[in-house]
């Protein structure tokens, strides 16, 4: 009998496999999953908002889609960031520390990225080690990077990765929700809200 | 027009690194009658490049990103080279090709754009080495050409494969030993210039990059034929600094030198008939513009 491959903090090493090659599916609309499961997105809701009351360093990795106003959708979206991030930051002890750091475009830069305020599709393990960073979001990522990304991060740091993803979701990630919105952006900022005080903060 | 589709969301502007809020505020996107003369005043199209400290190719990036007439519609197509290594500093689209595609490349994506883009200006400009100009890609740059298909071909000739360590190229010149071609090159250097105009390009330049408003001049005019026309090609002569064994302040001289009367980068020029007509009226409309701008500035003094 074949055991399911969960999607799960690494470092799982080089080359961690694609969860999609694995066996793990994409959720259907309405739905998200966990670690590979699928759930109702509610439950996903509740477990990233643990996940970024947990973490030490929780953080927001917004990608070009959002960053840039190239339409209307990208504007509000972006306000519904600032508001989950904001969200985060208010929700969370003194001794953790709420991030936001732009991944601005998907080109290798040289010589080198400034992993304090970017993050790099090619090479997102820096910031994350960089700041230390144990649960991130990304949103607003082309999907082939942000997959890229997710793999890399899974195979080289210890990091809780969750897509909020505009399409159908990301298999390499431990939560993903699909077909995001502002709304659902709120949505999850108000579960952050909602579960502030009731989750143990980190231990140092 | 251009800077609205260049916004940084208010939420955001906060968090992105300084290069993306001065390329929105500082930068000459839409700018009427943009040229070499911003930079130093403005945000530069080009944030840093990797190239050899002093190498000519960086003067001509620099020169021609400033020169593009809109390059919030332009997308370049590079290859292989150390061009390429300087196309993730450019804020300018630009797609990667496999060495040697780039014109095969170029003419899909200039099409696409006019099905897609139907009666908007959307300029393709190629900028490739010799090596993937004229070796590698020779059949793609030629078909390209025959085929009049509306983009702009740029060489940056320096005369051998600089990237992989200095092999022989099409463009070198007969007789040159190069340190992976230590025999010496046995024929001429590949007329392309004449190539180019035997193939149906409109409007055609060989020169080299010392002078920045020459650079800025053939840059508009190429790109504005190949806009109305067809095919346009500019050979610009950007020596590899380290292949010839020139410090890094030296290349600007030797651009000097091999631009002389009797050298093979003096200024050479075609313009076909219908190119000339189109670039007489763009002359036209540009000095009335220059001087309907002049009145404006002294009105409000
Ligand atoms: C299809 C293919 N063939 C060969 C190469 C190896 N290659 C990389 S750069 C280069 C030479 C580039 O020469 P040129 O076009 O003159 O550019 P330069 O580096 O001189 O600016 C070659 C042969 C490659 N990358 N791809
Ligand atoms: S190898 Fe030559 S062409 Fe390439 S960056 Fe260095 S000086 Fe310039
Ligand atoms: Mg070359």
């Amino acid at each position: 009998m074949s055991t399911m491959y969960e999607v799960l903090p690494g470092p799982e090493h080089f080359l961690p496999p694609a969860a999609a090659s694995m066996g793990v599916r994409l959720p259907d609309p309405g739905q998200a999953h966990i670690h590979g499961k699928i759930v109702n997105e509610d439950d996903a809701m509740e477990a990233a908002a643990r996940q970024f009351l947990s973490a030490k360093v929780p953080t927001i990795f917004p990608g070009p889609l959002v960053l840039w106003a190239w339409n209307e959708k990208a504007a509000k979206k972006a306000t519904a960031i600032r508001h989950l991030y904001e969200t985060i930051k208010e929700s969370v002890t003194p001794s953790q520390q709420a991030m936001l750091i732009p991944m601005p475009d998907y080109r290798p830069k040289y010589p080198k990225i400034n992993p304090e305020i970017e993050i790099n599709p090619n090479h997102p393990n820096l910031t994350i080690w960089h700041n230390k960073i144990d649960a991130c979001m990304f949103v607003g990522v082309h999907c082939h990077q942000a997959n890229l990304s997710l793999k890399i991060i899974r195979g080289g740091t210890y990091c809780y990765t969750i897509a909020m993803c505009a399409q159908a979701g990301h298999e390499d990630a431990m939560v993903s929700f699909r077909d995001a919105t502002a709304d659902k952006i709120m949505r999850l900022a108000d579960w952050v809200k909602k579960l502030k005080g009731s989750v143990e903060p980190p231990k140092d | 027009m251009s800077k609205e589709r260049i916004k940084i969301a208010p939420e955001m502007f906060d968090i992105m690194p300084e290069e993306y809020q001065d390329l929105v505020d500082r930068a000459t996107y839409g700018k009427e009658g943009r040229g070499w003369k911003d930079i130093g005043t403005s945000k530069e199209l080009i944030e840093e490049h990797s190239l050899c400290a002093g190498c000519p190719e960086s003067m001509a990036f620099r020169y021609i990103l400033a020169s593009l007439p809109a390059p919030e519609d332009t997308v370049m197509v590079g290859s292989t080279g150390c061009t390429s290594l300087v196309f993730p500093h450019v804020g300018v689209h630009n797609i990667h090709s496999l060495f040697g595609n780039q014109n095969a490349i170029a003419s899909g994506l200039k099409r696409a754009l006019s099905v897609r883009f139907p009666g908007q200006v959307k300029d393709v400009v190629v900028l490739a080495g010799d090596g993937a100009t004229v070796d590698i890609g020779l059949d793609m740059t030629l078909q390209a050409w025959f085929r009049q298909e509306k983009f702009t071909t740029i060489c940056f000739d320096n005369e051998l494969y600089a990237n992989t360590g200095g092999q022989e190229s099409g463009l070198m010149q007969k007789g040159f030993v190069a340190k992976m071609a230590p025999v010496g090159k046995t024929f001429e250097k590949v007329k392309l210039p004449e190539i180019a105009r035997e193939s149906g390009c409109h409007y055609v330049v060989n020169c080299t990059v010392s002078k920045p408003n020459l650079v800025e001049k053939v840059i508009k005019n190429a790109i504005h034929v190949a806009r109305e026309i067809g095919p346009t090609y500019l050979q610009l002569y950007t020596p590899c600094i380290l292949e010839i064994g020139k410090n890094s302040m030296e290349g600007l001289q030797e651009m000097r030198d091999s631009e002389k009367p009797t050298e093979r980068f003096a200024y050479k020029e075609y313009v076909s008939d219908e190119a000339k007509e189109l670039l007489t009226e763009l002359a036209a409309k540009e000095k009335e513009r220059k001087a309907a701008a002049k009145k404006q500035l002294a009105g409000k003094a």
